[in-house]
């Protein structure tokens, strides 16, 4: 417990070892909870991928099949590219859109922060659910506000949900409309954390406010920045709910992500065994993902 | 770049206060900045903004409008839609489920994760560093990759179709738990020390001074906790069949999933659903707003 704070000599950390009854008590609650909805879980999922489990009845071990057939799906295939590519649009535009936000509410300069504040925040209280009923409407195909106004300035009718990549497209703006409140939060919090003087510092020597943002504010929040890009990257990889009530994965199978092929898979088809091996690709991917994040953050840490 | 490596000035003010010492800025140069930056917010918070307004507002429009008209306030408002809403899928019967499931789910999250982020705080033994590693792992795995098993879980344990099934696997937070150990962290261990000197015992020192000292932190995990059980939707997705026990999520994807979108109830529907979000973050906000929020700000 590296942060604890530091004891005064009068308590050495030793003498609190003699009580352990009371925490016992204590995490008893959640040392259950852990064990039956998450190590069992685990467990178990991982076993039944190497079978043919149906959620009912008996069941044999078919070995690494479930895992050799999920690479010659042609339908999880494109679940894992389409997530991975909603991933990789999702993270920076979320990313640009909450630096450039949180920097703005900092701003000594803007009038109005804590109204405004407000406005960025409502989307993040919404579900993924209702933020995709609302962007439907916006970009209905026939009667969305979006089209509407297109229609009136002369345009013609663009296809937001009948072409696959326009309506990944739409998902990826609503989700970071939606995901903004969040990412901001924290760069607001690292950001209010920097010195003062440096920003003293760096004014007398003449750097302007955007020279001050490269220099200053960039590498000084770069450890909150990762920890945004882990965070949005591993909702990004499980997203889900937002397709649903968006496209539902649409059109055709062309957006089904990977966790929509799961719960396809394994509730809509009872295949328990092969949907539970596509959790594991899941979960290898998410901590592939945060081992590098881990890594490239000690670097830029120990820098 | 080199910035970092700066040595940090002795008399550095604390981080809280930064932004109130700030110089107020040279006068002179007062307005010239304030125009550009106060424009720039106010049009993101304007895009940000507009689709829910909208939305909001259409919802008031009735179903012949809906489609045809521009407009931005509704020529007729109506609460046709609210009506059919409320009326026709259940939706009263949906609005309670939510409510019984959030606000069951909050209590029992609070107690739980405060009991557990006070011993990983005040106590010291291995099993406890042991079992901290474990909740950090929890964070790296999202509930997500474990559907199927879980639902095997639930089901096992007679939870299946039940409020309870999407109620008792909700309550191992990880950030609940971080949440209440940074806060006991920052409580001096010579308060504890003293009450035990005056022979309180460890399980009344907890009840008695350590929860009530905690309750900022309480109601700060309890809006978000209230927050992620209303919006859910795929456990409760998995493990309700039966409508009548359906939560309100459920609900508005039953709606938009049907073959022809009744938009009119839809929308109601949906703003029905929004509401009781937003009062409690508007009434709660600061609690939200100075929550000390760290890597683990999910469920």
């Amino acid at each position: 417990m590296k942060n604890r704070a530091p004891d005064m000599s009068v308590s050495p950390p030793r003498r609190r070892s003699k009580y352990t009854v009371a925490p016992l008590v204590l995490v008893a609650g959640n040392v259950v909870l852990f064990g039956l909805f998450f190590v069992w879980p685990a467990v178990i999922g991982l076993v039944y991928s190497f079978t043919n489990y149906t959620g009912i009845g008996a069941f044999q071990f078919v070995g690494l099949d479930n895992y050799q057939n999920l690479f010659g799906d042609s339908i999880f295939y494109s679940a894992l590219t389409r997530t991975l590519l909603y991933t990789v649009l999702f993270v920076p535009l979320n990313f640009v859109l909450s630096l450039l936000i949180a920097n703005v509410l900092v701003s000594k300069h803007a009038k109005g922060v804590s109204v405004a504040r407000v406005f960025f925040f409502i989307p993040w209280l919404l579900s993924p659910i209702v933020v995709g009923v609302l962007w439907r409407w916006l970009f209905g195909e026939n009667f969305g506000l979006v089209n509407e106004v297109i229609e009136k300035l002369g345009g013609s009718a663009v296809p937001w949900q009948s072409n696959a990549d326009l309506s990944l497209i739409v998902v990826v703006v609503a989700a970071s409309w939606a995901w903004t409140g969040f990412s901001m939060l924290l760069f607001i919090a690292a950001i209010k954390n920097v010195p003062v003087s440096y920003y003293e510092a760096a004014s007398l020597d003449g750097a302007g406010p955007w020279r001050q943002f490269i220099s200053i504010t960039l590498p000084s929040i770069a450890p909150t920045s990762f920890i945004v890009i882990l965070l949005n990257t591993i909702h990004g990889m499980k997203e889900y709910p937002l397709f649903a009530s968006l496209n539902n994965g649409g059109p055709g199978t062309s957006n089904n992500l990977l966790v929509q092929y799961i719960y396809q898979t394994g509730f809509k088809s009872g295949q328990i065994g092969y949907a539970s091996a596509a959790s594991f690709v899941l979960m290898l991917i998410l901590m592939v993902v945060a081992i590098i994040q881990m890594m490239v953050n000690r670097r830029v840490e120990n820098r | 770049m080199k910035t970092t490596d700066m040595p940090r000035p002795v008399d550095a003010e604390p981080a809280r206060a930064v932004p109130r010492k700030r110089p107020r800025g040279a006068a002179s140069g007062g307005l010239r900045r304030a125009v550009p930056a106060t424009t720039l917010l106010w049009v993101l918070a304007a895009l940000y903004g507009f689709p829910v307004l909208w939305f909001v507002l259409s919802s008031f429009k009735p179903a012949g409008d809906l489609f045809s008209s521009l407009a931005l306030f509704p020529d007729d408002p109506t609460l046709a839609g609210y009506k059919a809403a409320w009326g026709s899928a259940n939706f009263s019967q949906y609005f309670i489920n939510t409510t019984i499931v959030c606000v069951v789910a909050t209590i029992l999250t609070v107690g739980v994760s405060c009991c557990t982020g006070y011993a990983l705080a005040k106590y010291d033994n291995k099993w406890l560093k042991a079992f901290f590693v474990c909740i950090l792992a929890t964070t790296m795995l999202p509930g997500e990759v474990m559907l199927a098993p879980q639902f095997l879980v639930v089901r096992d344990l007679g939870l299946y179709n039940s409020l309870a099934g999407i109620i008792v696997p909700a309550l191992l937070t990880a950030t609940g738990c971080f949440m209440f150990r940074q806060f006991f962290l920052t409580v001096p261990d010579e308060l504890l020390e003293a009450a035990r000197i005056d022979g309180a015992r460890e399980l009344s020192i907890f009840l008695r001074i350590m929860v009530p000292i905690s309750r900022p932190i309480m109601l700060t995990l309890a809006i978000l906790s209230f927050q992620w059980r209303w919006n859910d939707y795929i456990f409760p997705l998995l493990m309700l069949n039966d409508p009548s026990k359906f939560t309100v999520q459920i609900g508005i994807q039953s709606l938009v999933g049907a073959q022809n979108i009744n938009w009119s109830v839809v929308l109601g529907g949906s703003v029905i659903t929004m509401v009781p979000l937003i009062i409690v973050f508007l009434v709660f906000q600061r609690y939200v707003m100075n929550a000390d929020i760290n890597a683990g700000l999910k469920d």
